[in-house]
């Protein structure tokens, strides 16, 4: 099956009463690797992020896949900076997104076993998911999205308010993704982890994509002024 | 107090000896009862679901009128359920009136608002907590609704136990619609009200304890097979 990418994302802007939260953007993502978008509180990493996914509705411009967007949809998942949890069991929630397409029970129960044993859940599959600490939730949501084998993941955030143990946790499982090919997408304000894990970076600044490129140059070095006073832990005006 | 105390004893007597005449309206009570809420329920949960989920035009004044329908009197739904279902009314063919079915839609319409109500308000809050993840895994609305109405169970339940609540201390409708008639179409409360015209305290106190305790008894059940308030896969 081909990817769903690369994704053009052209004169994208999105504007909510009169306030211009993101763009003009024009950015383009191309199949392998993992993509860090850093900046500020504020400058329009979620936004950007949501937009590249497609449950944010665009003011101007267009976001275009390789593939009908329908399908470029159903091959995506995304993970929230706070895990979203269906009050059910840990299986089913892992099950839900395959039982969404109507995959057969035992393919279901295969996979949930496999994923529950891969972020250390597998003795507590009939447990209320609500009742996961705030790591085990953030595994749970991120292996809930990997488990339908997506093209692109998306997170946001996932490693905020969590400890060294689960960050290292999570990490590995996106290094796995990796490389396994899944394209990842992901906002952070952790500038180690993001050192880690990119192969490429994006700045935000004031909603627009205000520097770009690959991981080495992008933190070794840093072209405008503003990235480098990021970089120091300066506060960005 | 006296009243009181020979209406308890006469409700003992009843329940213990077995009355066939109570026997068979408490029965005929919960048999026209359940089925509305079966029927309404039926409509209701994913009409409040829908309602929660779902933007669309007039969207709010079809959640006020819903509201509104909530205090619907019950008379004047028997009323005009009555002229429909009468011989010259336009459902008269089918001869549903003074039978139970008559009386069965009387409550539906009474207890769906209510019930659609409260699920609404419900849903409405699940939603929010799911409506990121829900529209990121790109789910239909029936998907939406089923997941909502499955995860949000516990309180639709109550939603329902609310309606099953007026359905059963409904007097005025079935009255109305079902006309009280012995061995056709009594009910507990209808029969509460006819001991109470006749001025048989005793037995009218008696029945409505029966019909309390049925109540009681129905909830009750309901809450230990759903186990509410308890961990577990439910």
């Amino acid at each position: 099956m081909s990817t769903i990418l690369p994704l053009t994302l052209k004169d994208v802007a999105v504007r909510r009463r009169g306030k211009r939260l993101l763009g003009p953007v024009d950015l383009t993502l191309d199949p392998d690797g993992l993509t860090m978008i850093i900046g500020p509180n504020g400058s329009g990493k979620t936004t950007l992020l949501r937009v590249m996914h497609g449950v944010e509705r665009l003011s101007t411009g267009t976001a275009t896949w390789a593939v009908p967007e329908e399908e470029a949809r159903h091959r995506q998942s995304y993970v929230f900076q706070t895990p979203i949890m269906l009050r059910r069991t840990v299986a089913d929630n892992l099950g839900y997104p395959l039982r969404l397409l109507n995959a057969p029970r035992a393919q279901v129960n295969a996979r949930v076993r496999h994923w529950a044993e891969r972020i250390g859940l597998a003795d507590r599959l009939s447990l209320q998911a609500t009742r996961l600490s705030g790591g085990e939730k953030q595994k749970l949501a991120l292996a809930r999205a990997l488990i339908r084998k997506p093209d692109v993941l998306f997170l946001d955030e996932p490693c905020a308010n969590l400890d060294g143990a689960s960050t290292r946790d999570i990490e590995s499982i996106l290094q796995t993704a990796l490389s396994e090919k899944t394209r990842i997408i992901m906002t952070t304000h952790d500038l180690g982890q993001a050192r880690r894990l990119a192969s490429d970076a994006v700045f935000m600044l004031h909603g627009v994509v205000h520097e770009r490129g690959p991981a080495s140059r992008f933190f070794g070095a840093a072209q405008t002024a503003e990235l480098q006073a990021f970089f120091r832990g300066d506060i960005i005006a | 107090m006296n009243d009181i105390y020979e209406g308890l004893v006469s409700a003992f007597w009843l329940v213990v000896t077995l009355d066939q005449d109570l026997m068979q309206i408490s029965l005929r009570s919960l048999q026209v009862s359940l089925s509305a809420l079966v029927i309404a329920s039926v409509l209701a949960l994913p009409l409040g679901t829908f309602l929660a989920i779902r933007r669309f035009r007039y969207r709010r004044l079809t959640i006020s009128l819903l509201n509104a329908l909530m205090g619907l009197p019950p008379v004047v739904v028997g009323l005009i359920v009555y002229i429909l279902l009468s011989r010259s009314g336009p459902f008269g063919v089918f001869g549903l009136l003074f039978t139970p079915t008559a009386m069965i839609i009387a409550q539906v319409i009474i207890i769906t608002p209510l019930i659609a109500s409260i699920t609404h308000q419900a849903m409405r809050e699940l939603w929010a907590e799911y409506h990121d993840l829900l529209i990121s895994l790109n789910t239909s609305n029936w998907q939406r609704i089923k997941t909502l109405i499955w995860d949000g169970r516990r309180n639709l339940l109550t939603a329902s136990l609310a309606g099953f609540g007026r359905a059963i201390g409904e007097v005025g409708a079935i009255m109305i619609v079902g006309g009280n008639i012995d061995n056709a179409t009594r009910v507990l409360t209808t029969a509460i009200a006819l001991e109470t015209g006749k001025g048989d305290f005793a037995l009218a106190l008696a029945l409505g304890f029966v019909l309390i305790a049925l109540a009681i008894g129905i909830n009750i059940c309901i809450h230990w097979l759903s186990r509410t308030e308890r961990e577990g896969r439910w």
